[in-house]
C-alpha cells in the first residue's frame, strides 16, 4: 500500500501501578485504512486506543500525527479536535439526541445554523431523525449507541476510534448497526481504528489486522494474512484455528509438506501447505469450517488428508454445529443442522474427518519444544 | 395554651404590619446566609472538583477529612473564627469581628465542607469514562469541567441546599462572631434566642415562622429548577 502514514507510534509502553500494561515497538495507522484491534478481554485494545487517541499519557514512546510529534498539552489538544472516540458505554449527556449530536461542535464553537444542518444530516444517516428532540435517556441501547456515533461522524474526524462499540448490544441490534457503519465508513473514507473481541466483526470492517494478547501485539498485518496465516498458536486459536498439531517434516515439495504428527495412538501423516525444511519441527492449523465429515462406510472423499475419528462432542452454535473429534488427535468442524441429522452424528458415531492440504497452514516453524 | 396563642396572634400581626426591625432582622439573615453560600459554593466546588479529577496521594484522607467537616459543629467553627479575628489573633487586624463579615466567614467556613463532599459525591457518581469522552470530543480543560458540573446538575442542586440550610439555621457561630447587635449583626436565629431568652415568646415565634417559611421558600426555588432541569 502506498497510503500515507497519518499517525506513527513508536516505542509506546503504559505502565500502571508499576507493572507494565502495554508495550508496543511501532504502530502505523494508514489514511483511510480500517485497522481492527482484536483480543480477549484485558489484551490491553483499550489501553492502546486511548494512548493513540492522545487521552492517556504513555510512560514512554513517540506520537506523530500527520509527521509533527505530539509532546506538548497544546499540541494533544489540537490534535483531539481532529479525532475522537466511541466508548462501548454510549456515554450520553442528560440532554435531548440533538443537544448530543451537536456537543462537539458547540465545543468548537461551530455557527448555529452550521451545527443544526450537521446535526440533523448525521442524525437522519444514522436513523435518528425523528428522536432528535427525545431526551437520551429514553433511547434503547442501539439508538443510544447510534446518537454516540452520529456524534462522532459530525465531527468529521481525521481519525475515529471506536473502543468495542457493539459488546453491549443484542445480536440483532448490532446486526443494523454493523451494516450502516461499514456504509458510512466505505462512504467517507475515515481513517478508523476499532477494537473487538469479536473476530466477524473485525472481519467485516477491518483492512489490517492485530492481535493482541497481555499487552502486545502478536501479530499485526493485512486482514486476511492474519486471519489465514497466523504465526503464532495464540493468535490461530483467536482467528478461529481450532487445531493446532505439532508435527515434524517428512519432506517438502513445491510448498508442499509431509509431515508426521506423533500420538500415543500411533503416528499420523498429514499433507500440509508451507515452506520448511525436511526434519524441523512445525506446528500447523486447521479451521473448523474446512473439515468435511462423512460416515465411514461412504469412503468417498477426495481430500488429502483423511482421518477416521469419532465422534466425542455436539455443540450447538446458533445456524450450525461444532463437532469434536477424537482422530487420535484433537479435530473440530462446523456442520450445517441438515447434514448432522443426515449422518446422524451424536457422541460415539464413528466418522472419516477429511480436510484438503491448502486447508492446513503452516503456523510456525521454531522454538517448538519447550511450548505446547 | 393561652400563652402560645397569644404568641401566634402577636407573631402574625407582626408579619402583617411589616414590621421594620423584625423586615431589617429578616433581610440581613437572608444577606449573610446567602453570600455564605455563594462563597461555599465556589470553595467547594473546587476542591470538589480537585479531588474528584485528581489522583494524588492523601486523597483518600481528603475525602475523610471532607466528610467529617460536614457535620462541623457551628460552635467550634464560631470559636476558632473568633480566636482568629480576635484584636490580638492572626487575622485580628482586619477588625471584622462581630460585623457581618465575619459571620459570612464563620457560615462559609461550615457550608463549604457540606457542598464540598456532597459536590464530590455528585461528581464520582458520574459515569467513570464521561471525562474521556467529553476529551475525545475536543473539549479543552474548562470545557470538560463546565460539562461534568452540568452533568452533576442535580445531586450539585442538592448541595446548595443543604449548605444553605445549614447556615441559615445555624446559631452558634453567629452569635459568637456576630454578637447579636442590633440593627448589625442581628439576624433570625440569634434574635430568637434572644427574645426566647426574655421570655418575648410572640417576637420569638414570628421570627421562628419567618425562618421556617424562608426555608422552605428558598428550597421550593432550589427544588423547582432540579425537577424542571430533570424533566426537559
Amino acid at each position: 500500500m502506498t497510503r500515507t502514514t497519518l499517525l506513527q507510534a513508536r516505542s509506546l509502553t503504559v505502565h500502571r501501578a508499576g507493572a507494565q500494561v502495554l508495550e508496543v515497538p511501532a504502530l502505523d495507522l494508514r489514511a483511510g485504512e480500517v485497522f481492527a484491534l482484536m483480543g480477549p478481554n484485558g489484551a490491553g485494545k483499550s489501553t492502546l486506543m486511548l494512548a493513540l487517541a492522545g487521552l492517556l499519557p504513555p510512560t514512554t514512546g513517540a506520537l506523530h500525527f500527520r509527521g509533527q510529534p505530539l509532546c506538548s498539552r497544546a499540541e494533544i489538544e489540537a490534535y483531539r479536535r481532529r479525532m475522537t472516540m466511541v466508548f462501548q458505554d454510549p456515554l450520553l449527556f442528560d440532554t435531548s439526541v440533538a443537544r448530543n449530536i451537536g456537543t462537539g461542535l458547540k465545543l468548537r464553537g461551530v455557527p448555529k445554523d452550521e451545527l443544526r444542518s450537521r446535526v440533523e444530516t448525521w442524525a437522519r444517516r444514522l436513523g435518528l431523525g425523528a428522536l432528535l428532540d427525545r431526551p437520551a435517556r429514553q433511547l434503547s441501547g442501539g439508538e443510544a449507541q447510534r446518537t454516540s456515533l452520529a456524534r462522532a461522524f459530525v465531527l468529521n474526524p481525521e481519525i475515529l476510534f471506536l473502543d468495542e462499540p457493539f459488546s453491549a448490544l443484542d445480536a440483532q441490534t448490532r446486526e443494523g448497526l454493523l451494516d450502516d457503519l461499514g456504509h458510512i465508513l466505505a462512504e467517507t473514507g475515515t481513517t478508523t481504528v476499532i477494537a473487538t473481541h469479536d473476530q466477524a466483526e473485525a472481519t467485516r470492517l477491518g483492512h489490517r489486522l492485530a492481535v493482541m494478547q497481555a499487552g502486545r501485539i502478536l501479530q499485526m498485518g493485512g486482514l486476511r494474512e492474519v486471519v489465514n496465516h497466523p504465526e503464532d498458536p495464540f493468535v490461530a486459536a483467536f482467528v478461529g484455528m481450532e487445531t493446532l498439531l505439532k508435527g515434524q517434516v517428512l519432506t517438502c515439495r513445491e510448498g508442499l509438506l509431509t509431515l508426521r504428527i506423533r500420538k500415543e495412538s500411533g503416528d499420523r501423516e498429514l499433507i500440509a501447505v508451507g515452506e520448511a525444511d525436511p526434519g524441523q519441527t512445525v506446528l500447523v492449523g486447521v479451521r473448523p469450517e474446512h473439515v468435511v465429515l462423512a460416515l465411514q462406510s461412504d469412503n468417498l472423499t477426495s481430500a488429502r488428508n483423511a482421518f477416521p475419528g469419532t465422534v466425542t462432542k455436539v455443540i450447538p452454535r446458533g445456524p450450525y454445529f461444532r463437532v469434536e473429534l477424537d482422530c487420535g488427535f484433537y479435530l473440530t468442524a462446523f456442520v450445517t443442522d441438515q447434514s448432522l441429522s443426515e449422518l446422524g452424528l451424536q457422541p460415539g458415531s464413528r466418522v472419516t474427518a477429511s480436510f484438503k492440504a491448502t486447508s492446513v497452514h503452516l503456523i510456525r516453524k521454531e522454538g517448538l519444544d519447550s511450548e505446547l | 395554651m393561652d400563652l402560645i396563642w397569644e404568641g401566634l396572634r402577636k407573631a402574625l400581626e407582626l408579619l402583617l404590619t411589616l414590621d421594620p426591625e423584625v423586615l431589617r432582622v429578616t433581610l440581613l439573615s437572608l444577606q449573610i446566609s446567602g453570600a455564605a453560600t455563594l462563597v461555599s459554593l465556589v470553595i467547594g466546588l473546587s476542591v470538589a472538583l480537585v479531588v474528584a479529577l485528581n489522583d494524588f496521594p492523601g486523597r483518600r484522607l481528603v475525602i475523610a477529612l471532607l466528610n467529617t467537616g460536614m457535620g462541623l459543629p457551628p460552635v467550634v467553627v464560631g470559636l476558632f473564627v473568633t480566636v482568629l479575628l480576635w484584636r490580638s489573633g492572626p487575622l485580628g487586624f482586619l477588625g471584622i469581628l462581630y460585623t457581618p463579615s465575619a459571620m459570612v466567614l464563620a457560615q462559609a467556613a461550615i457550608a463549604s465542607p457540606i457542598i464540598a463532599g456532597i459536590g464530590l459525591a455528585a461528581l464520582q457518581q458520574l459515569p467513570p469514562g464521561l471525562r474521556l469522552q467529553i476529551l475525545a470530543l475536543g473539549a479543552s480543560r474548562p470545557q470538560m469541567v463546565w460539562l461534568l458540573l452540568k452533568e452533576a446538575r442535580l445531586p450539585l442542586l442538592a448541595a446548595v441546599m443543604a449548605g444553605f440550610g445549614g447556615v441559615i439555621s445555624e446559631v452558634g457561630a453567629s452569635i459568637m462572631v456576630g454578637g447579636n447587635i442590633k440593627g448589625q449583626t442581628r439576624v433570625l436565629t440569634t434574635a430568637t434566642v434572644m427574645e426566647t431568652g426574655r421570655g418575648n415568646f410572640d417576637i420569638a415565634i414570628a421570627l421562628s415562622l419567618i425562618l421556617l417559611v424562608l426555608a422552605f421558600s428558598v428550597n421550593a426555588v432550589l427544588t423547582h429548577l432540579q425537577q424542571r432541569s430533570r424533566r426537559s
